[in-house]
């Protein structure tokens, strides 16, 4: 069964703009970039609560993300906050030489992740960040679960972290299920239900539909452990390897194209270190479309029976071998 | 300090003329490199850092130094050579400039640690966003220094520029200069055959800037400019007509020398040039 309770949807941008309100009230450094579409992206709350550190920089990504460059290179803790699909396009070039290569601590939030964005369609459904930010040498690249996880994600990264930080989040409510009293711990994947026949290793949204998919199997008689990769990079490689030792069958679960993304990230580390057999749920090089959110996962097989099918298969493959 | 505050024309000459030795030197040893822009802003440099900029050698982080962010990271030679010269490092690691383990990179980077150096950059029309940034947290400090940066003409054809031009106005930077390197030619050619610039000042001042013009060799007036801008509520732009490859008579204004460097036969040449331009 699923041990952990939905304490009520709620979207992982709220998250994101409670972390970033709490760190605001915390250290006075802390400075928020608009790009326009603030109350979208979680940063309304720190803009009304802090107006004298809260910048308004328009439609214009390239510039909000080189400015917080400077602004941090002047020892300010810049937060900029858009859509992924901008951040991490849009303001590439920008956040590769002026931030990365500076290695300076900007921490750039990227909103509206995956096909679950809906009804706006591909051109809003962030689904390379995750391969782009990845590839960026002094990248953090984080991917919490939910919007309590966010808001403790948006915490660290915001005081705790150094060098350049890319925070992914979603639009739709979902559920939020992580315990609050737990501290984010960057590079730090955490186990939400123990297993030992395959493992789940999801990140984002789809660790909730893991841990469903992981019920579906247990009906089955296949225990599925999961595993919540909220740091992408770096990644955690302990517990992957010990998942695969362990489990000798990974699947990776993610909202985002499987080139480049944390299907690739994982398989890193499996091929190198512990070759097991994996499967990969997530884009398979192809853009999204406008629909329902749960409708749209379902489509790219994103939800948990397609998740639990594509582990059973690989179960008896397994098995097979 | 005080040697950091001169209007001494005789002696800013001779600051010019050795960063262009410098500049030459340097570029030979490495063998690769951009020549035309470095040797058209070494007067820009030399009014910057010998008589414009509140900086100290000594004291590279000093917080309340002036900041100068070098936009077109391909004219690193002549920053590096006025640093050098200036007193942050040694002028004989000049010659490391582009070599394997050099703090001197190809495009100027700041993990390889080079004392003075405020960014690093290459990739066109970043510099003025970053300096916007820089003259934000000065005002969040309340720190009462200059941000400057010096960026290409060329480099005015990045739309993000103008992003920034407008958030540098709209956010009334009073304490951001921009001074454009107008010498009109870019790699493929003039600016106006590859992509119209003009009319230059009036897009500035469209976007809400002070605009001055003055020519980008004469120290005197540049440094008359740069200093004598305080009354103002708006970010200022200088625009700074110079001649690329500015010193050598062969190559002066010769787009094609954007990219090269003198060959070792060349050099003597070369630095006769420069002595002949210090004598008249």
């Amino acid at each position: 069964m699923n041990p952990y309770t939905n304490k009520g949807n709620k979207a992982t941008r709220t998250g994101f703009g409670e972390g970033l309100l709490a760190a605001g009230q915390l250290n006075d450094n802390v400075i928020a970039i608009g790009a326009d579409i603030t109350s979208s992206v979680g940063v309304d709350l720190f803009a009304s609560a802090f107006p004298d550190r809260f910048i308004s920089l328009g439609i214009a990504e390239q510039n909000c993300v080189a400015v917080a460059a400077g602004l941090a290179l002047e020892g300010k803790i810049p937060v900029f906050s858009t859509y992924g699909v901008f951040a991490a396009l849009r303001a590439a070039d920008q956040i590769r030489v002026s931030v990365c290569y500076n290695n300076v601590h900007v921490i750039i939030g990227g909103a509206h992740a995956g096909v679950s964005v809906g009804p706006d369609g591909a051109t809003h459904q962030a689904l390379e960040d995750l391969s782009i930010m990845q590839a960026l040498p002094n990248m953090t690249l984080l991917s919490p679960c939910d919007a309590t996880e966010t808001k403790n994600a948006a915490l660290a990264a915001i005081l705790q972290c150094r060098g350049p930080v890319y925070i992914r989040f979603g639009r739709e409510p979902m559920p939020d299920f992580t315990d609050p009293n737990i501290p984010f711990k960057i590079g730090k994947a955490s186990e939400m239900l123990k297993g030992d026949d395959l493992t789940l290793i999801a990140t984002g949204h789809l660790v909730w539909e893991a841990l469903l998919a992981a019920q579906i199997l247990e009906k089955q008689g296949i225990t599925a452990r999961v595993l919540n990769m909220s740091t992408i990079k770096p990644i955690d490689r302990e517990a992957v390897i010990r998942c695969a030792a362990e489990t000798r069958a990974i699947i990776t679960v993610e909202e985002h194209q499987i080139n480049g993304g944390l299907g690739s990230a994982v398989a890193g580390v499996v091929v190198t270190e512990c070759p097991v057999p994996m499967a990969f749920i997530g884009m398979k090089d192809q853009f999204g479309e406008s629909g329902p959110p749960l409708e749209l996962m379902k489509k790219f097989g994103m939800d948990a029976a397609s998740i639990a099918d594509t582990a059973l298969h690989l179960f008896r493959k397994k098995m097979s071998d | 300090m005080e040697s950091f505050q001169t209007t001494d024309g005789h002696l800013l000459r001779e600051h010019a003329t050795i960063i262009r030795q410098l500049v030459l030197q340097s570029l030979t040893e490495a063998g690769s490199g951009h020549l035309g822009a470095s040797l058209g802003l070494a007067d820009v440099f030399t009014a910057l850092y010998f008589s414009v900029l509140r900086h100290d050698p000594a004291k590279p982080q000093w917080p309340e130094r002036d900041r100068l962010v070098l936009s077109i990271g391909h004219a690193a030679p002549v920053l590096y050579a006025t640093l050098a010269h200036a007193g942050y490092f040694k002028t004989e690691e000049l010659q490391s400039l582009r070599k394997l383990g050099s703090r001197l990179q190809g495009h100027p980077g700041r993990d390889h640690g080079l004392p003075g150096l405020e960014l690093s950059a290459g990739s066109l029309g970043q510099g003025l966003s970053v300096a916007i940034g820089m003259a934000l947290a000065a005002r969040f400090d309340g720190l009462n220094h200059t941000v400057f940066v010096v960026m290409g003409d060329g480099e005015l054809q990045e739309g993000s520029v103008w992003e920034a031009a407008m958030a540098a106005s709209h956010h009334h930077l009073d304490n951001l200069v921009a001074i454009v390197d107008r010498n009109g030619v870019q790699i493929d050619g003039p600016t106006e055959k590859v992509m119209h610039l003009e009319p230059l000042a009036d897009k500035w001042k469209s976007f809400g800037w002070n605009v001055a013009e003055c020519d980008g060799h004469n120290r005197e007036q540049l440094i008359e400019t740069l200093k004598h801008r305080r009354n103002a509520t708006q970010p200022l732009v200088v625009l700074a007509h110079t001649i690329m490859g500015k010193g050598i008579p062969a190559i002066e204004g010769d787009y094609r020398w954007h990219g090269k460097v003198p060959s070792r036969e060349q050099l003597p040449g070369f630095l006769k040039d420069l002595r002949n331009m210090h004598k008249t």
